[in-house]
């Protein structure tokens, strides 16, 4: 199946209640496969810079970089090349916020979350900078298949802190990693397969703060009919919940398999669709 | 520093301590932060560490024990107004840190250098124990009545039908959440901000069938969420929110009427006496006092 049939995703943000502008951004491009949510921060508008630079840059330069390139592809070291483009795009997102934040005074200290998913081969790669997680929903389990990058999760790792506890911290927000705030990012990138009706649910903190996820599962279980519904109702739960954050969702439903063609026939086939 | 302890005998205080160390003990002797001169408290009892605005209380296996708020504990994640007895002695700790709920301004997101970095993590597995409560669909050819399912706390399963659907074994189509709304999130802050938090006082939202085999059925919107229907063919959801109750279309070929009329795709605010009309059963919606 082609892949742009193969997935149905939609997106909604919205600034919350507390909020007067929204710092998160999120785009999505079907064709190749990809999703991308951000989360900004810095003062003025500077998170919504850090962020709208994100969600713009990784499609367009991935939309390039597809072009040339096959899902069995392998970076140097024999790496997945999803791990590849990924890390590679979030590289260049974080060296263009970190450009733009130290030659322009306003933008100093910008930076952002993101965490961004690539399908392809039934395969998905996700990438993650920060506390914006990315969700998966396989028959009755959910779960998250990123771990944030801030110090809460860390003392969790530690454990120093139950997941519980965690809720009634007051370090919160505070991130280990992020976008744009120093020369070189570290992505953390790992590779999942991908099973006909996983849902998959990117989202900002903004949902998983006020959200607890079980009423998240209960959700996309419940109404995983109608996608859009699903994306409006967890928001609007964010924002019934108190919403003191942006709310941002990206919402992947997986409706069919998205091999790569494989064989020299099918290889010359997209040689000449080229 | 946004935190202290005060320390009192009898309710009369006898000192304040900041907690502007990353790691202070409580004990007798007299190279302890915070000196408690009793024969009741051993030499080192207990040690606080903080970590920015959060502060870890740990009983340094003493011979009396500590005390939070009455109860015996090792290890504890001291909040507001938490108080520690020792001996005779009582410390209440206090963090006027704001609750983010109050103030914006806390919250912004902030990157923390200072950490050590965790390499490549491998991704979390969900809890488990989380997953117990599974929605479950019923399996029934003839109309039934309300369901209780045993591993859900007051899970019920509606199913409007007409003799059309009999035929069909799979008419599901239950609610279920796990969460009332009354405790909505157990977000800690959230309970200060008293007019988010669903009003308890409101009058329950009722549906009640009122044509088919089911007529005079009741189902009664406790959850958050509900949803009514025969999945795949029509289904709506009726969520409580805290200013009232909605329903919305889900799915299916056609879209459920409300009063006669077809809806959309938006959230209609449903008002005493609403007829909706799904899959060819009326029902009506009122509020149960």
């Amino acid at each position: 199946m082609d892949i742009e049939q193969a997935l149905e995703i939609v997106s909604q943000t919205h600034p919350g209640v507390v909020r007067s502008h929204n710092e998160d951004s999120v785009a999505y491009d079907a064709s190749c496969g990809l999703v991308v949510l951000a989360d900004g921060m810095g003062g003025h508008n500077a998170g919504e810079i850090a962020s709208g630079i994100t969600v713009s840059l990784i499609p367009t330069d991935m939309r390039h970089s597809l072009e040339s390139m096959r899902p069995e592809d392998r970076g140097d070291g024999g790496e997945d090349v999803g791990v590849v483009l990924l890390r590679e795009k979030i590289q260049k997102a974080n060296a263009t916020i970190y450009h733009k934040s130290q030659s322009q005074s306003q933008y100093t200290g910008m930076g952002t979350t993101v965490v961004a998913g690539l399908f392809y081969d039934n395969r998905l790669a996700v990438a993650h900078v920060g506390d914006s997680r990315m969700y998966r929903l396989r028959g009755e389990i959910f779960e998250p298949i990123t771990r944030d990058h801030s110090l809460l999760q860390e003392q969790i790792d530690r454990g120093m802190l139950s997941k519980e506890d965690a809720r009634l911290s007051k370090n919160r927000n505070l991130i280990t990693r992020a976008v744009g705030v120093d020369p070189e990012v570290e992505a953390e990138i790992h590779v999942h397969s991908v099973q006909v009706g996983d849902i998959y649910l990117l989202c900002s903190d903004g949902l998983n703060d006020m959200v607890v996820d079980d009423q998240i599962r209960t959700t996309l279980q419940m109404l995983r009919a109608n996608l859009k519904l699903v994306a409006g109702r967890l928001i609007e739960m964010a924002n019934d919940n108190g919403g003191r954050d942006n709310v941002s969702v990206i919402l992947i439903k997986i409706n069919g398999e998205f091999a790569a063609p494989r064989g020299w026939l099918a290889k010359m086939l997209s040689w000449f669709k080229n | 520093m946004t935190s202290k302890l005060i320390l009192s005998m009898n309710g009369v205080v006898l000192q304040e301590f900041g907690l502007d160390k990353e790691h202070m003990t409580i004990g007798r002797k007299p190279h302890n932060e915070i000196i408690i001169d009793n024969l009741a408290v051993s030499g080192e009892h207990a040690a606080i560490v903080t970590i920015l605005n959060d502060s870890f209380l740990e009983d340094l296996d003493s011979t009396n024990g500590t005390l939070v708020n009455g109860t015996s504990i090792k290890k504890h994640f001291l909040q507001s107004n938490d108080v520690i007895e020792i001996g005779k002695y009582k410390l209440k700790y206090l963090n006027d840190q704001k609750n983010q709920s109050t103030a914006a301004d806390f919250e912004k997101t902030m990157v923390f250098r200072a950490s050590s970095r965790i390499a490549s993590a491998t991704p979390v597995k969900a809890d488990l124990s989380e997953m117990t409560g599974k929605l479950k669909s019923t399996e029934q050819p003839q109309l039934s009545t309300t369901e209780k399912v045993p591993e859900l706390r007051q899970t019920e399963a509606v199913i409007p039908s007409q003799p059309a659907f009999v035929t069909s074994a799979e008419k599901v189509v239950t609610d279920s959440a796990t969460a009332s709304d009354g405790e909505t999130v157990s977000l800690p802050a959230l309970a200060t901000s008293a007019e988010k938090v669903p009003d308890s006082g409101q009058a329950m939202g009722v549906i009640q069938i009122l044509t088919g085999p089911n007529a005079g059925k009741e189902l009664e919107l406790v959850k958050n969420l509900t949803t009514v229907g025969k999945s795949g063919f029509q289904v709506v959801v009726f969520t409580h929110r805290p200013h009232g109750y909605f329903v919305t279309y889900v799915e299916g070929a056609s879209y459920p009427n409300l009063n006669g009329k077809p809806m959309d795709d938006q959230p209609c605010q449903l008002k005493e006496h609403d007829i909706i009309e799904l899959a060819g059963i009326k029902m009506e919606f009122y509020f149960k006092s």
